[in-house]
């Protein structure tokens, strides 16, 4: 049903020098810390990444229950943050795609897609044989989801030790590592417009709308930088 | 309605509300070829989309980072990626560095 040679081949990913178990581990424990402090059982904080398993989201969600937002309002302001999901997973599930394989497969393994197992496995796909990439993909998933959910757990019951300096630490690897991962995949031109003028015009857009800014300026930056790509041949 | 219920309500609200892009992105990609155009266009857009995520991240943060200067964020972000490249690309020392870096800075 799954090949497990190239599904541990997947979860191997957590090991060696591009490894994500430490940036997942230190945005995670903050998280755990940060759910305790909005009130959360420790049952409660580990379903919430168990079930949702996409930090930006879940930053929105405690932020919005410390301020009393609706469950209305809270279920749109995480969509809005989490849309990204939705060109991310069009951007790589295409490249896992064999007809030999069940769509259930697909289907169940979309809930692994967040920022980290993505850049993996873009960066990883081409190493394995095609009709066993969604294998490759479940291995990564199942990796970076459960660090995820015991690592929310360990910064919930370690939150009372956490100081504030070290919270702040933890939470900047996140982002350092990400930004990493991307300048490691500018290869080509469309994707480096993408990569600079998306940063760019993220906080720009936020000025004027802090809701709709992830989506505008994602629209925005691509399109230029599709449109610049197909104009230079890439 | 109790903390704990509203708590619960919230986590499923969330949960709902991401799995419903995760989801329309597998339902997607069955009608997507690798070749085609829109293939390509959805690649720079999600690559956009997380980078404009990552600047607000750095510019504008949620939560607990929201308590450091910006100017030391910077600071670290730039020495770290800095780090990257002469690393060739090690992900593990920057990130580990980062996260001492800022704590230290914070704290002059």
């Amino acid at each position: 049903m799954i090949n497990s040679k190239v599904f541990f081949q997947g979860l191997k990913s957590l090991k060696g020098s591009k490894s994500p178990a430490i940036p997942l581990a230190a945005c995670f424990i903050a998280l755990g810390a940060l759910l305790k402090d909005a009130g959360f059982n420790l049952q409660q904080s580990a379903a919430s990444s168990f079930f949702t398993y996409a930090l930006p989201g879940q930053l929105v969600m405690a932020e919005s229950l410390l301020v009393g937002a609706s469950l209305v309002n809270i279920f749109i302001a995480v969509w809005l943050v989490n849309f990204r999901l939705y060109p991310m997973t069009v951007s790589l599930f295409p490249l896992l795609e064999h007809n030999k394989q069940p769509k259930w497969k697909y289907y169940l393994s979309c809930h692994f897609l967040a920022v980290t197992s993505w850049l993996i496995a873009k960066d990883g796909y081409k190493k394995i044989d095609k009709k066993h990439r969604i294998d490759f993909w479940i291995g990564i998933g199942i990796g970076t989801w459960t660090t995820a959910i015991l690592m929310t757990m360990a910064g919930y019951l370690s939150a009372d030790y956490l100081n504030k300096d070290m919270l702040i630490g933890l939470a900047i690897v996140n982002p350092v590592y990400f930004f990493c991962m991307m300048i490691g995949a500018m290869k080509n031109l469309s994707i480096s417009i993408a990569v600079v003028v998306g940063t760019i015009l993220g906080p720009v857009i936020y000025t004027v709308s802090s809701e709709w800014a992830l989506l505008f300026a994602g629209l925005i930056a691509g399109t230029v930088a599709f449109l610049f790509g197909e104009k230079n041949g890439k | 309605m109790e903390s704990s219920q509203i708590i619960i309500l919230a986590i499923i609200a969330t949960s709902l509300a991401t799995f419903i892009s995760r989801f329309m992105g597998a339902l997607t990609s069955e009608k997507v070829s690798v070749k085609s155009k829109i293939f390509q266009w959805f690649n720079c857009v999600a690559y956009s989309t997380l980078a404009a995520l990552l600047g607000r991240m750095i510019i504008f943060p949620a939560g607990v980072l929201s308590d450091s200067d910006l100017i030391y964020r910077l600071v670290v972000l730039v020495c770290c990626i800095f780090i990257f490249i002469k690393s060739k690309k090690n992900l593990v020392i920057p990130t580990i560095i980062s996260a001492f870096f800022l704590a230290l800075l914070n704290n002059i």
